[in-house]
């Protein structure tokens, strides 16, 4: 006779942990008996806008939950279609995304990477999103770009500014159609050099995360091509709110040159002090002194207020471009939202529609298909110029603008102006330069 | 040593923002015996005070220029000001113009009223409750009145000025017998500093020298005596949450022009406070201001590149390190009472 140790909760607790083991894997491999992760069955396609909603970057990322509502609306055959007619690729009809009308779901990154790759796994997990796209950070895109490969879907990157993002980081799932601090350094450095000379010590406060360190080594290298000396590289805490401390230290350093390598809040604050403590209207070593923001944005200036007046920096697209493409994406989310659209506006809604279109051109959501249309793709017609998805890194390259802050704002909105649209050729860098280098694009994962 | 002295203004002006902070959340703990993890939204709306009274002031009139367009290319409207409109150009403009100082006389009704709403309406609920669930309320509402900050001025934040005379900075040094620009200091944070003196001793006079503050002090110290003496300490407890509200209110108010003000200003300085308090001394107010004062002096210190260069990254740990070694030495911190923690 055989003694058996079966008993009814050993039975109940060993079938509950096989189930839970069973369910454990799920992960990403929920639509495995599909051709690719999420593959759209039914007549709708869904993407995942995940932009900041609450945090120190919610009005960006209002500014771009707009610009995605905009381009779903013209994906769909709604609007006066935008900048699909100027949009140099005519795959796009009007009538959503390979026939599939396009409807999408949105998350709150909070501009935390831990937040941000939370609400993109939901996206892709429970609302089956094929693609997301946003962010306001470049460690949330990076996290964010990450999470994208794994899971086999297409990140198309909002606002990130960081070199590592199509640098170390870089993936074959990921596309930036954002420039980056390689290209604001090598787009305002000619800029300053008409404007200050050769001889000029600078000054670096920067932002102690991803973007601050790329940023502020090329801007420094850019400088240092010219002639400038860099006095001192000073790292500031992403959470600090006063920069006076920082500032103080400025006054007495032998520069002449201030460069504020902060974004958002950070910038605002900083400027303001850099203003308040009279660095403008300083002379130092002779000349006047100067302060550079290389990356602005007019949701910032209009921060910062009167203290951007007459600082020089660098944006990736600006309202008042003329070129018919910024007009009509200017005329038709003037119209439905009462107030021009910001860059961070402007940046997503050409990602969606460069997804859109690659789909379209590639005949399928696969992401692999959707990398292949997207690699080495030119296209003009979304405002600054031609423009090249590069293979090698995903990085787009267009032509950047050097702005000012406006000494005469006629409005609330009129806070910037250009004073320089430095042609694509001029911040091209090799796919192997220095500061992109390491980390490997890999091969893309269609999560099948 | 011109440096030094420099950071040290620095650290006084960041010190009395914590001061103000740190003294309005002891007056709160040492009256009613509740941590108030609101009190940095009540610095935030504080700044905020200034904004609206600001965008008040601003309030305009549109008329069409058909000699301008704007950004879609149709007539342009332009703003003129009621305040420009009905005391003329001059006069309205140097009204909008000191709209920060204006903001005073907004803030302290609106603050009071906030601060009896809040202790009324939530606060007293939690007073026989841990401190724990204390934290947690305060720390929702403190959640709840910045995403209503954010839903009415949006995220970004709002540039506040300070009235055109106190704008820019002047050669501190000089007076002090320095090389010209060897210490340059803006005006507006030489009378931020003022202001917070003004206020801490204003607090501290009134519980001082008046027979309300007499009262309030004895029942701080013994509140069950001095309600079997037949007197109402419930109700000057609530007046007292109104006048810490008052205080973080205020310094928020003339914070404003430093920093352009954000919903997420309070959340800044809130867990800061908290160390100042806790450092100063739960329940004493002069530790408060005196760790204020302290912390925000050494916070500035540790910023200084040579410093930078000797500890890296200390500048952005120094508060915490300080707490850190005052705790373990002097667990009731620098002024505080022995066994207040443990009531």
């Amino acid at each position: 006779m055989t003694k058996s140790d079966v008993t009814r909760r050993g039975v109940l607790k060993t079938g509950a942990l096989a189930g839970a083991g069973v369910a454990l894997p799920t992960i990403f491999t929920a639509s495995s008996a599909a051709a690719y992760t999420n593959e759209p069955t039914g007549g709708t396609v869904t993407l995942g806008f995940n932009v900041p909603q609450t945090g120190p970057y919610a009005d960006e990322g209002a500014d771009e939950l707009r610009a995605y509502e905009l381009a779903v609306e013209h994906l769909n055959g709604g609007g006066d279609g935008g900048m699909m007619n100027t949009f140099s690729s005519k795959a796009l009809q009007g009538n959503g995304i390979l026939g599939k009308k396009v409807e999408f779901v949105t998350g709150d990154t909070q501009t935390k990477s831990d937040a941000a790759r939370a609400s993109a796994k939901s996206m892709i997990e429970k609302d089956g999103a094929v693609m997301i796209t946003g962010g306001s950070s470049s460690g949330v895109a990076i996290a964010v770009q990450g999470l994208c490969q794994e899971a086999g879907v297409i990140f198309m990157a909002g606002l990130t500014h960081s070199n590592d993002t199509t640098g170390k980081d870089k993936k074959a799932n990921g596309f930036r159609h954002f420039f980056n601090g390689y290209m604001s350094g090598a787009a305002l450095a000619p800029v300053l050099k008409n404007l200050y000379g050769t001889d000029r010590n600078a000054y670096h406060l920067t932002a102690d995360y991803t973007w601050g360190w790329t940023q502020e080594e090329s801007i420094a290298a850019a400088t240092e091509a010219l002639g400038w000396n860099t006095v001192n590289k000073v790292r500031t805490p992403l959470a600090a709110t006063d920069f006076s401390s920082y500032i103080a230290p400025v006054l007495n350093s032998g520069a002449d040159v201030l460069v504020l390598n902060h974004y958002g809040g950070n910038m605002v604050n900083s400027l303001t002090n850099a203003v308040q403590f009279g660095l403008r209207e300083k002379i130092v070593n002779g000349k006047q002194f100067e302060i550079v923001v290389p990356l602005y944005s007019r949701l910032m200036a209009k921060g910062a207020g009167e203290n951007v007046k007459g600082i020089h920096g660098s944006t990736n697209w600006h309202w008042s471009l003329q070129d018919d493409a910024s007009k009509a994406f200017v005329k038709s989310f003037g119209t439905k939202y009462g107030f021009p659209p910001s860059q961070a506006a402007h940046t997503v809604y050409c990602q969606t529609l460069l997804y859109a279109d690659a789909a379209e051109r590639a005949g399928t959501f696969n992401p692999c298909g959707i990398v292949e249309a997207l690699e080495g793709y030119e296209f003009d017609g979304l405002g600054n110029g031609k423009t090249l998805y590069r293979a090698e890194d995903h990085q787009c390259f267009k032509d950047v603008l050097v702005v000012r802050g406006k000494e005469n704002p006629t409005s609330e909105f009129d806070l910037l102006e250009v004073v320089e649209v430095t042609p694509a050729s001029q911040v091209t860098y090799a796919p192997d330069h220095p500061m992109f280098a390491g980390g490997a694009l890999g091969t893309c994962n269609s999560g099948a | 040593m011109d440096a030094i002295l420099l950071q040290i203004l620095n650290g006084l002006d960041k010190g009395s923002a914590y001061a103000l902070i740190a003294l309005g959340l002891t007056l709160i703990f040492g009256t009613l015996g509740v941590v108030n993890f609101a009190h940095g939204a009540l610095f935030m709306i504080g700044a905020f005070c200034a904004v609206t009274v600001q965008r008040i002031l601003n309030l305009s009139f549109e008329t069409i220029d058909e000699t301008k367009t704007d950004f879609l290319g149709n007539p342009a409207k332009v703003k003129t000001a009621y305040v420009e409109s009905w005391f003329g150009p001059e006069t309205g403009a140097a009204i909008i113009d000191w709209s920060v100082p204006l903001a005073i006389l907004f803030a302290i009704p609106v603050m009071l009223f906030i601060g009896y709403v809040m202790e009324r309406g939530l606060i007293k609920h939690f007073y026989k409750r841990p401190h724990a669930d204390q934290i947690l309320v305060t720390f929702g509402l403190a959640i709840v009145l910045q995403e209503v900050v954010k839903y009415f001025y949006g995220a970004n934040p709002i540039p506040t000025g300070a009235p055109d005379v106190f704008k820019g900075s002047f050669d501190f040094g000089v007076m002090l017998g320095f090389d010209p620009n060897a210490i340059i200091y803006p005006y507006w944070r030489l009378v931020y500093f003022a202001f917070s003196a003004l206020i801490i001793g204003g607090v501290f006079a009134f519980l001082q020298f008046t027979t309300f503050g007499m009262v309030v002090r004895a029942g701080m110290a013994d509140r069950e005596t001095v309600g079997l003496l037949g007197i109402n300490i419930d109700r000057r407890f609530t007046i007292m949450f109104g006048v810490a509200a008052a205080v973080a209110g205020l310094a928020g108010v003339m914070y404003a022009p430093i920093n352009s003000p954000n919903y997420h200003m309070g959340m800044d300085f809130l867990v800061l406070s908290f160390v100042v308090v806790v450092v100063g001394g739960m329940g004493s107010l002069p530790g408060a201001v005196l760790a204020g004062f302290l912390l925000g002096v050494l916070e500035s210190f540790a910023s200084m590149n040579e410093v930078k260069s000797i500890i890296p990254g200390i500048d952005q740990i120094i508060i915490y390190v300080v707490a850190i070694i005052i705790l373990l030495t002097r667990p009731r911190g620098l002024m505080g009472r022995k066994g207040v923690m443990e009531d």
